[in-house]
Formats: C-alpha cells, structure tokens, sequence
C-alpha cells in the first residue's frame, strides 16, 4: 500500500503543487489521479518515487517512509511509464525493455530473454526485438514503455498519462491489454490522466484533484458517478453521470424475455410487432417484422441483430446499448456460444439498477 | 606554368628519393605534424568533452560556456602564438594555441547533443534508478555522440591545417615546407606541402566517417 500522509509541495517560486494530500493507494488495485491541469497529479505521483521529495507530510510504501530509502535503489524497485514512452532511441527494444534488469547487474543474456517474453505479454511481435524506437508506431512504443516498466517485476507500478499520445481506438486497446495483464499481475498501480472515461474504466479507486493541489475526493467509481463530493466533482465528470453510472451496474439478475424467439423453420408470429429469428443452435439471424411475415420466416426479410450481450458479464450500458441500436427495441443476449439467452427491452433493463 | 606542369612538378617532388629521408624527409616532417595535432587533440577533448558534457547534464553554466567558446574561436590563432612565443620560445606554446582552436568545436557541439536528448529520455532515466553519472553515460553521451563526433572532427581537420604555423617559430612539421618554398620562392615545394596537409585532412575526414559508422548506434541514424 502506498500511503499520502499531509503530503505538501510548495515549490521555490511559492507555487503550491500539492496541498496537504492524504491519500492511500491500495495494494494490488488501480488508483487512477484525475483533475484540472496543473492539479498536481504529476507531482503527487513523483514523490512516489522520490523524483520530487515534498516540502511536508511523509509518502509510505507499505510503512516504510520512501525518504529513507537511496532514489536510485527506491526506482529500480517501481516501474515507471510517461507519456510519449520516453524510449533511448540508441537502444533495440529488446535493450530498452532490459534497461532496469541491467542497472540490477542481471546478465544480458537473460535479461534479453526476459524482454521477449515480455513483448509478447504486452502485444508485440518477437520480430520487433532488434528494432529501434523510431521504427514504431506511437502504440507500440507505448507498449515497449509499459513492459520496460515491468521488465523488473516491481510491485509497485506510476504511470503518467501513458496514453494519452495515442488515438482513441489504439488507447481503449491499451486500456484494455493493461486490464488484462493487471487481472494477472495484480501489481499496485498509479495511474494519471485527465480523461475522466479512462479513470473510470481503469480505477478501482479514483482520487480527483482540483488546481492547487487539493485532493477533493476518493472513492470508487461507482460512487464517483452516483455521489459526487461537490459541484468541481460533478463538473469534472461532465454530462451523461447516470448514463455512465449503468457501466457499473450487473445484468445478471435480468429477467430475460424469450417469448419473441422463433426458430427460421417456424411461421408464427402471433400478433409480435417483431420476432428473433434463430437458427437450429439459437444463434440469432435477424429481426423480422410480424406484419410483414407472410408465411415461413424463412422467406422473411430480416433487419440485422446488431450488437449484443452477454447477460451476467457485460454491464446494463452495453445491454443498453445493444437495445437503442437494435431494429426492434429489443437488446439480444447470447452466451459463450453465441446463442440467444433471451431479449431485453429498454425499461426491463432500467429496472434493476433503480 | 600550366596547372598539368605543376602537378607533374609536385609529383616529382614528392617521389624524388631524397625527400623520403633525413631530418627534412617528409615522413620525419609528417610524424612531427601528426605527434603536434595529436597532442593538441587529445587535450582540446578531454577539455572540451568534460566541459560540455558536465555543463549539458547539469544545464547550468550553458550560455556561459558558449559563449566563451565562440568567443575563443574569434582569437587569431596566429596572433596568440607570436604573442606566447616572445614569453616561452618552446612548442608549448604553439600546442597551447592549437588547443585554444580546438576545444570550442568539442565543447559547444558536446553541449549541445547532451542538452538536446529528449527530456522524456532523460526523465525515463532517472525514474528507471540511473544515477547521475549512470544517465549521463548510458543515455546522454550515447545519443548525443553524432554531435559529438562532428564536433571532434571539425576540430581534427581544423587542428591539422592549422598545425603548419609550428614552422612558423621553428619547430617543423609539414609547415616547414611552405614556409621554406615562401622564403625561397620555391613554389614546388609549397605546393608539394601543401598537398601533403589536404591528404591528411582528407585522411582524418575518412577516418571519422569510418568511425561514425562503428560507435554510433543505428537507432540514431535517422535523427543525425
Ligand atoms: N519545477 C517546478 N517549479 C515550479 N512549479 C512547478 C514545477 N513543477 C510543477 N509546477 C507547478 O505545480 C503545479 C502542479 O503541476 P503538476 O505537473 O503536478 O500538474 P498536473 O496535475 O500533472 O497537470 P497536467 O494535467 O497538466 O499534467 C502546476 O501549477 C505547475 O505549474
Ligand atoms: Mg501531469
């Protein structure tokens, strides 16, 4: 656990970095900084690693206070990550990758073993090992930033808006991969940005800040969304809070219709505005209007599923999401397999939540 | 005299057998001219390459220091040297001079690559446990060595053509030549000497090149 006790920056000039931060960043989670520029995100992460040293207050790694401990020493045990990567543009990947195992003193032949391992838990192909920085796309250097900074397997891992240099569909496949890895790596992350979606999607924990240093609030996501401390907050979090909110909110207790779902075979549509038309596994073909089925929905013209969703995993926003595009109204849901469970409609959807 | 004429001149000046021998034989002439550069190199580096690279890493003292350097570069070379020989008539102060020519090109191009790297690069360092000395050897003079290398160049050929003025006072080298053809209205052998001075700045470009290609990484080639 990483622990803000008063923390207080006030720089040379008078400026007020950081002001009386409290904070506890729980061991193996996600606490993702947000705020307004200059809020002192940056500086807050940086007396973790003592790459700023604060003017009051103390900063405790699992107890220990980080001053005692030699900077050097301190940073090669946490992973670090900025923005544009910051990649050594003399160096191979596979080199850059190793740097922290070779300030351990490691030998080079493992330690460039463990750079390919690496690269391909974080999404890059081995081929790229002997390549320089500037032969990558953005994306992929900040990949190579991400597994420079595990390459030690440090506990504990500050990262500073690593993705925010990239466009929108490579950094939600960013965010995704640093889910994913952090599933298995369970490590303790800081994590900066100032896109309140990326908070959301990341944090388990989010602590907002606001221009001179204040720490305003923390708090889950959920409860981000759902109770904001006050009007910065709310302001901060922009439109959309409730809508956003039902990114946390399950679909497993869903009553699920199936009374709309016929098989290609069948020709019943019984008085149905709309039908699901499934083939011989469930798997759903289209949306068939009832008025305009005229013998075997076979023959029937049919209006395309578009997205579904899988009941108990995705959240009521993808279930809602799914509804408002389908032809019908009505949100698909399928299993593993992808054959329909049953269908939803706007209001059942809403139900649970409130 | 046709240009082709004095080419055939210089050529039979340089195969002639009685220059390859003796105190004023061109290979005594050349290793005294190299042994000057050399020695002046070798100091305007070790001077210019601490400074700069110090004065980059830390970012204090920069205007300062470039300043001074290209202050240094307006001093006439020859000047300094007359003035130094009336107070120690030694070579000391023909070396002194070529180091003062020498070291502004090390220093400011030193400088300048250390100041250039990428603050990210230089952040990622530090926040990966580099020490001070460990950023400055392992990123900084890496990335700055194109820059780097220029700079000791420009100071190689500078130094080498320069090195003639030792004759000058007395001390040899392959000024001796030009400076006798001067004084004697032998202009075989002042372009004879002078052919030699142009081969080996020549050299040294071709040396640099060849050294480019060995210390400086591939990943930096698209920034040089
Ligand atoms: N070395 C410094 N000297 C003086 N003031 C500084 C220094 N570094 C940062 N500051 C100031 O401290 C405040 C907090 O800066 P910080 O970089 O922590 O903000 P931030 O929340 O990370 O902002 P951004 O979202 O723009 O990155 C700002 O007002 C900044 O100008
Ligand atoms: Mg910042």
């Amino acid at each position: 656990m990483i622990t803000f006790e008063g923390v207080t920056k006030r720089y040379p000039d008078g400026t007020v970095a950081l002001d009386d931060v409290t904070l506890e960043c729980p061991t193996g989670r996600i606490t993702v900084f947000v705020g307004t520029s200059g809020g002192g995100k940056t500086t807050a992460l940086r007396t973790i690693n003592r790459m700023v040293d604060p003017t009051g207050g103390r900063v405790l790694i699992d107890g220990g206070d980080v001053r005692d401990r030699r900077p050097a020493e301190l940073r090669r045990g946490i992973g670090y990550v900025i923005q544009h990567a910051g990649l050594f543009p003399h160096r191979t990947i596979e080199d850059n990758i190793a740097t922290v195992p070779y300030l351990l003193g490691r030998r080079k032949k493992d330690a460039r073993a463990a750079a390919r391992e690496l690269m391909e838990r974080v999404g890059l192909e081995p081929g790229m090992a002997k390549r320089y920085p500037y032969q990558l796309s953005g994306g992929q250097q900040q990949r190579v930033g991400v597994a420079r900074a595990l390459a030690a397997d440090p506990p504990v891992m500050l990262m500073d808006e690593p993705f925010s240099a990239v466009d929108p569909v490579v950094r939600a496949e960013l965010q995704d991969e640093l889910l994913r890895l952090q599933a298995e790596l369970r490590k303790t992350i800081v994590f900066v940005t100032h896109d309140i979606d990326e908070a959301i999607r990341l944090g388990d924990r989010i602590a907002v800040f606001r221009t001179g240093g204040k720490l305003v609030q923390v708090a889950a996501p959920e409860e981000l969304l759902a109770d904001p401390a006050d009007d910065f907050v709310a302001g901060f979090i922009g439109q959309n809070r409730g809508i956003r909110s039902l990114s946390f909110a399950g679909t497993s207790k869903l009553r699920l219709r199936d009374d709309v779902v016929r098989p290609v075979t069948s020709s019943d549509t019984e008085g149905l505005d709309w039908v699901l038309v499934v083939d011989e596994k469930r798997r759903p073909l289209g949306w068939a209007r009832g008025a305009d089925v005229d013998g075997s929905l076979a023959d029937a013209a049919l209006a395309p599923v578009g997205p579904t969703f899988r009941p108990g995993t995705d959240s009521v926003r993808v279930a809602l999401d799914a509804a408002v595009l389908s032809a019908s109204g009505l949100a698909v849901g399928v299993d593993g397999d992808g054959s329909v469970v049953g269908v939803a409609g706007g209001t059942d959807l809403l139900e649970g939540p409130r | 005299m046709t240009v082709w004429n004095q080419i055939e001149l210089t050529w039979a000046w340089l195969t002639a057998s009685a220059q390859w021998h003796g105190e004023d034989g061109i290979p005594h002439r050349l290793l005294e001219h190299l042994y000057y550069s050399g020695v002046s190199l070798l100091f305007a580096a070790l001077i210019g390459l601490t400074l700069g690279a110090l004065v980059g890493h830390t970012g204090r003292g920069g205007f300062l220091a470039v300043s001074v350097a290209n202050i240094a570069r307006a001093i006439p070379t020859f000047g300094l040297i007359l003035l130094i020989v009336v107070i120690d008539y030694s070579i000391v102060p023909v070396l002194v001079a070529l180091v003062a020519l020498a070291v502004p090109p090390i220093l400011v191009n030193t400088y300048e690559g250390v100041r250039g790297v990428d603050p990210d690069a230089r952040d990622a360092a530090r926040g990966m446990g580099m020490t001070g000395w460990g950023v400055l050897w392992r990123a900084e003079i890496p990335i700055a060595l194109p820059l780097i290398l220029l700079g000791l160049r420009t100071s190689a050929i500078q130094v080498v053509a320069t090195a003639t003025i030792a004759a000058y006072p007395g001390f040899g080298g392959l000024g001796r030549y030009i400076i006798d053809g001067l004084a004697r209205k032998d202009y075989q052998l002042v372009v004879g000497g002078t052919f030699l001075v142009v081969a080996l700045a020549v050299l040294v470009q071709l040396a640099f090149a060849a050294l480019r290609r060995l210390v400086i990484s591939p990943g930096l080639a698209r920034a040089s």
